[in-house]
């Protein structure tokens, strides 16, 4: 008979290391900037085994949760292993009768076909209850992939800024697919499994013990190396898939950077640096993979070749018994057939072995993910925000990033502004304008200090009913592939097409639309049109727009756009500014000018407050820079050098 | 273009507008399977595999043998129960000689088990990494119009998915010779044994084979469907993640869990469908091989009653019944994998087969540093569609040494003269010089040498600021580095990074600002060290303090050097010696500020409205 070869093909192969090769993860995880134990989710960190146990608890304990699947799953495991065990017994019954019957053909043909039934019985049966099993222990994982899926998703969702940014998106995404799919396959390839090994070579083993001590031992004498083997195999390639993704990442990375980058490779005539870079990393993952073969190779021939031997000793010391008359030919050809049964679970413990390795570490991950409390969140019996007067008041407010050592990125920040007024706000790089902003809508909590709007401390309302009464125009907007529409109607989903045209046009949106081929249905973002920075800022605008809100802010938002198209945008938002209050955040002094007020930040502070006329007049910072811009020549280089420094 | 996305049942369906929100995103799928078999594809892929033919060879030899020792086992241990084990135990000898004959043949099996894998396994990775190499070295030779038009991702998925799957197709390749080998080998010795049992029992071959071709069709269906839920499903939770700031700032994680959850219900059903679609073949199998036992021990079972056969011979066909499925399920598989090889195999020549549009001529001979560092453009006309010129007629000579400005409207054709001037396309008409001499007749390897070339979005790569400043100037020393950071006023602030010049940037120098990024890209340029500089200036809003950084790395930049630079501010022009107005493709005014200003044209006028930047002229101002 054949030996299984347990790894066949790329495909099966990476189902066994733990993943599918549609989802093999791109992000880069070597070579981070900053302190590496700051980034959560590493996915070569090791996790700390107390938390992998009770990672294996817990999901054993959610599967609980469909007790009725699990139930059908192991009674079925028990049935199919029953019929599973009774066919070498059948097949060696068979055997005897044949040798007993020796000349009888009537009453021989009556038993046989008594035992040909049995068997065919017991075969369907066995294919029957292995269906069950298998299909029940699959859907357990399916329906706690469900349930898992949505409660990652959910939490990604409500996790605030703080988390998001020191946290790598493509690790999230990894523990969001990889982790769970880890997760999912615990109960089948784990749990059954071992029911089912444990049944079948623990029942198998006691019945050839008790027909035959020795010849019992004998036949079982490969399980223990092929389970040690397969074990040790499994987890060693375990170990390298996860290093081997990480080369190939990084080969992955000098692909995708180089084609990305292919006018600054061809500027620089560096196609052959590039090659060298490509051919390092390709080295690297291709020794590994090299490795990986002879890994596989070595133990599969070593497991073949130690089940074939006990079978030649079983074929030897057996035959010699059958000869001896100790025992039957029907005996013999039982203990074969078993061994034969046996053959492939005991090669697969590695694979169950496996499948614990990686719930356990996947679990563990998974479950830090959903177990991360959520700092900004709705306060018990938070009720939704009114506006009323539409006031925005700022009190000492001050803010310090975590991980900062206390030091504050906003120092106490005062500021009042009424519905219809525009505040300006400018400051150099790092001053803490953006950060400032984002604490109006709960992006970050303040660390002290307190933010209310109509005098309601925006931490005792709904976080949904602020960020209704608060948007913010980012410096970086996301697009989601999606129309345009669709990304304009992003915060209100059921808008009227008169509404969206509108803040599309007062966004200087429209026209350009207009001009594409689709129109408002074309579909922009990642896989989609790509739209220069300055059309993303305009649908940017558009879609804060559509959330009316009472404070609006604009943060560096128009960065890119023009200042042509700027001032159109800005005389089409005079109305929208009557009915709020607008804050904005620029560089460029025309973005603001108009302001009722400005404040001039620096290293967190209000160094400068007024109008433009008046702190034109005051003679300070806001002046420089004023200079700086209006009249871009030499001289006010040098000067604006000199006070820089 | 297919849309997957779930869309929520509208739970307000009172007349309201539609509702306008979808999680998950667009996709663009591609072909997974193609035509079974391809001449074409399996030729190109042939060119791959021929320098491991010996292997190849080799790897058949093992494969064949070991499927030969598989076959041969049932059989030794047919002879043994039949002449080794006579009751009454006359003859030990016969049975030690089987044994010994049995410890031969697994010892081959393991030398032809280890062989094959080995080999096979190393070939079919070495061949997906050639595959590759020869892939990626030829996309950094092919027309940057090809690269242009074509999305990075598309290329990553050549590059990754579809030689994947070639691997998966070589190594099972060789496997399924041993499986065509094993099925027939398993009938013969069957027919051999007694060939009526044995036409008896393989009677059930052709139903399993039937059974297994009609499944095949639906099952794909269902594991397809399931794969595909499976990846829009993981690519709403991506989007979720990347858009999650969109998504708190605008409220809508309510309204996306909910759509989310369509997906995931989706999702659920499908898995399971395919879990069942995959799990209905094994009652069957297990019914046939039951059937085949059951004739075995009745039909044989009397064959042996009335001494037609020896009952070792029952024995070898209830061992050989249990296998022969085996086989058939891996060959069905190989269809499979086949046809998504050969899907694959079509795109990946056709990434081999773009057509290389500048290469240097046979016999272009290198620019030196002793060659001249002037620039010429005579008489060029270019379009990327030669009936669309982009620049028409173009003349103009910059000398060594001296900068020029090139300004103009968007849509001039001022970026194409740059990227001419690099000879990134050729020209349709006319010619451009570098250092005298016709940038088609020189190699382009030296031309890069001799151009440093600043594009107007700054490029960085993943490694060190070390790494990138230096980039492909590999002699360039760390004090070198150093200087050249100095010198554009970039040292301050990578001094002040967590680990200075050794820190690593994120993806694409995402932890720096944008202003930071210029300057490095300006550093990586003054360390080309090159006798002409090709700069395109930002337009994108930088802010005032480090703008200011920008304008004196610049003059640094061009001090001793043939500058050809693509204006936008108005500084920048002002410090030219000489100023090229283009429009509409072509060059309508040079000179010097000055002369152009006493000329009263374009270049006048777009002065004279007074914007910091010429970009920030609204279109309607400027006449074009």
């Amino acid at each position: 008979m054949r030996a299984a070869r347990p790894n066949r093909g790329c495909l099966v192969r990476a189902l066994q290391d733990g993943t599918f090769p549609m989802t093999q993860t791109t992000d880069v995880t070597a070579g981070e900037a900053g302190d590496p134990s700051q980034r959560l989710f590493r996915r070569t960190a090791g996790t700390d085994p107390g938390q992998g146990f009770s990672a294996l608890v817990r999901i054993t304990r959610m599967t609980l949760g469909y007790p009725g699947r699990v139930a059908v799953a192991l009674v079925s495991t028990l049935f199919a292993v029953a019929a599973q065990l009774s066919i070498p017994v059948l097949f060696g019954r068979a055997v005897d009768e044949t040798l007993i019957l020796a000349g009888d053909d009537a009453a021989g043909r009556a038993s046989l076909v008594a035992i040909a039934l049995t068997l065919f019985a017991v075969s369907v049966a066995r294919g029957l209850f292995t269906m069950a099993q298998n299909y029940t222990a699959e859907s357990v994982g399916h329906a706690l992939a469900h349930d898992l899926r949505l409660a990652v998703y959910d939490k990604i969702q409500r996790l605030p800024f703080s988390f998001h940014d020191r946290t790598h998106s493509g690790d999230l995404i990894t523990v969001g697919m990889l982790d769970l799919e880890g997760v999912r396959m615990y109960f089948s390839t784990a749990l059954v499994r071992t029911v089912l090994l444990t049944l079948l070579i623990g029942i198998g083993a006691w019945m050839l013990i008790t027909t035959d001590p020795l010849l019992g031992l004998l036949a079982l004498s490969f399980v223990p190396f092929a389970a040690w083997r397969s074990s040790a195999m499994q987890l060693t390639l375990r170990r390298t898939w996860l290093v081997l993704q990480e080369r190939l990442a990084i080969l992955s990375r000098v692909m995708e950077e180089n084609l990305a980058g292919i006018r600054v490779v061809r500027a620089f005539a560096s196609s052959r640096h590039e090659l060298g870079k490509f051919d390092a990393a390709s080295a690297e993952a291709l020794a590994l993979s090299h490795d990986r073969v002879s890994i596989r190779v070595k133990n599969t021939s070593a497991m073949t070749l130690a089940f074939f031997a006990a079978m030649g000793l079983v074929l030897w010391v057996g035959g010699r018994q059958v000869a001896a008359g100790e025992i039957t030919v029907g005996t013999l050809a039982t203990f074969l057939t078993f061994m034969t049964i046996l053959q492939m679970p005991v090669r697969q413990l590695g694979l169950m072995v496996n499948a614990y390795a990686r719930a356990s570490t996947c679990g563990a991950r998974l479950f830090a993910l959903l177990d991360m409390p959520v700092e900004v969140d709705d306060k018990p019996g938070a009720r939704d925000l009114e506006v009323t007067e539409g006031t925005l008041r700022l009190d000492n407010v001050s803010f310090a990033y975590a991980g900062s050592d206390g030091r504050t990125a906003v120092t106490d920040v005062s500021l009042t502004a009424r519905r219809g007024e525009t505040i300006g706000i400018v400051g150099p790089p790092g001053s803490g304008k953006t950060t400032l902003m984002h604490l109006i809508p709960r992006y970050y909590d303040a660390t002290s200090g307190s933010i209310s709007i109509d005098g309601q401390d925006i931490r005792d309302v709904t976080l949904s009913s602020l960020r209704h009464a608060v948007a913010v125009v980012q410096q970086d907007s996301f697009l989601f592939t999606t129309t345009i529409e669709n990304n304009i109607a992003y915060g209100d989903p059921y808008a009227r097409d008169r509404r969206i045209r509108g803040v599309s046009e007062s966004a200087q949106l429209h026209d350009y639309v207009l001009g594409l081929p689709r129109g408002y249905e074309t579909v922009v973002g990642e896989r989609g049109v790509s739209l220069s920075g300055g059309q993303r800022q305009r649908l940017s605008i558009a879609r804060t727009l559509m959330l009316e809100p009472a404070v609006l802010i604009f943060d560096d938002s128009t960065a890119a756009i023009d200042a042509g198209t700027e001032s159109r945008i800005r005389s089409a938002l005079r109305g929208y500014a009557a009915d709020r209050v607008t804050l904005i955040v620029a560089h460029r002094l025309n973005s603001l000018m108009h302001a009722d007020r400005i404040l001039f930040l620096e290293e967190g502070r209000v160094v400068e407050q007024g109008t433009h006329e008046e702190l034109l007049a005051l003679g300070g910072r806001y002046k420089a820079l004023h200079d700086l811009q209006m009249r871009p020549e030499g001289d006010v280089l040098d000067e604006m050098e000199e006070a820089a420094t | 273009m297919t849309m997957n996305t779930a869309e929520v049942r509208d739970p307000h369906d009172d007349g309201r507008p539609r509702m306008r929100a979808v999680v998950g995103s667009h996709r663009i799928e591609e072909e997974m399977f193609g035509r079974v078999f391809d001449g074409k594809v399996v030729s190109r892929i042939w060119e791959f595999v021929r320098p491991y033919k010996r292997r190849v060879a080799l790897a058949v030899a093992a494969v064949l043998t070991f499927t030969a020792t598989q076959l041969s086992i049932p059989l030794i241990v047919r002879y043994a129960i039949d002449h080794g084990m006579a009751p009454g135990g006359v003859d030990g000898g016969v049975l030690a000689g089987i044994i010994a004959v049995f410890a031969v043949v697994i010892a081959i099996n393991y030398a032809a088990s280890w062989v094959q894998e080995a080999v096979t396994g190393r070939m079919a990775e070495n061949v997906l990494f050639d595959i590759r190499r020869k892939m990626f070295s030829h996309l950094q030779k092919v027309s940057l119009s090809f690269m242009d038009k074509t999305e990075v991702g598309r290329l990553m998925s050549r590059l990754q998915g579809d030689v994947n799957s070639m691997q998966e197709f070589l190594e099972t390749s060789v496997l399924s010779v041993g499986d065509i080998m094993l099925l027939v080998g398993i009938v013969a010795v069957m027919l051999w044994l007694d060939w009526q049992l044995g036409l008896l029992v393989l009677t059930v071959l052709p139903i399993l084979l039937v059974v297994r071709v009609l499944w095949i069709k639906r099952a794909r269906a269902a594991f397809l469907a399931a794969h595909e839920a499976n990846s829009v499903t993981n690519g709403a939770l991506a989007e979720a993640i990347h858009g999650v700031r969109a998504v708190q700032g605008m409220d809508r994680a309510g309204l996306n869990q909910k759509l989310y959850g369509e997906l995931v219900d989706r999702n659920y059903r499908a898995h399971l469908r395919a879990s069942r679609m995959a799990q209905i073949m094994v009652p069957i199998v297990d019914t046939l091989t039951g059937i085949a036992m059951a004739l075995v021990i009745v039909v044989g079972g009397s064959m042996v009653v009335s001494t037609r056969i020896d009952v070792g011979v029952m024995v070898a066909f209830l061992f050989y019944i249990q296998r022969f499925f085996d086989p058939i399920r891996s060959l069905t598989m190989q269809y499979s994998v086949m046809q998504r090889a050969m899907a694959s195999g079509h795109r990946l020549t056709e990434v081999l087969d773009v057509a290389v549009d500048v290469e240097d001529k046979p016999g272009a001979v290198p620019l030196t540093p002793e060659d001249d560092a002037g620039v010429e453009f005579q008489d060029v006309t270019f379009g990327y569609n030669p009936e669309h010129p982009i620049l028409k007629n173009v003349s103009f000579k910059v000398k060594s040494g001296e900068t020029v400005a090139l300004v103009g409207p968007t849509g001039s054709g001022k970026s194409s003269a740059m990227a001419l001037v690099h000879r990134f396309y050729d020209v349709q008409q006319g010619a451009v010089l570098v250092g005298g001499r016709d940038v088609r007749d020189v190699t382009q390897e030296s031309l890069g040498r001799h151009i440093a070339m600043v594009l107007q979005e700054p490029y960085l790569f993943t490694g060190t600021v070390m790494e990138n400043i230096r980039y492909s100037t590999h002699w360039a020393s760390d004090d070198a580095v150093r200087e050249a950071a100095e010198a554009v006023g970039a040292h301050d602030f990578i001094e002040r990074l967590p680990q200075g010049y050794d820190t690593v940037l994120d993806e694409r120098g995402g932890n720096l600002s944008l202003g930071q990024r210029q300057l490095l890209s300006f550093a990586r340029a003054l360390v080309a060290d090159a006798r002409i500089l090709v700069l395109d200036e930002a337009t994108a809003n930088i802010d005032s303090y480090t703008e200011m950084l920008i304008q004196k790395a610049l003059q640094r930049l061009l001090e001793g050097r043939t500058g050809l630079v693509i204006a936008h501010r108005l500084a920048t022009i002002r410090n030219a010696d000489r100023i090229i107005v283009l429009q509409q493709g072509e060059k309508i005014e040079e000179g010097s500020h000055d002369a152009l200003m006493r000329k009263d044209g374009l270049y006048a006028k777009l002065y004279s409205l007074n914007y910091a930047s010429f970009d920030d002229i609204p279109a309607e101002l400027t006449g074009t």
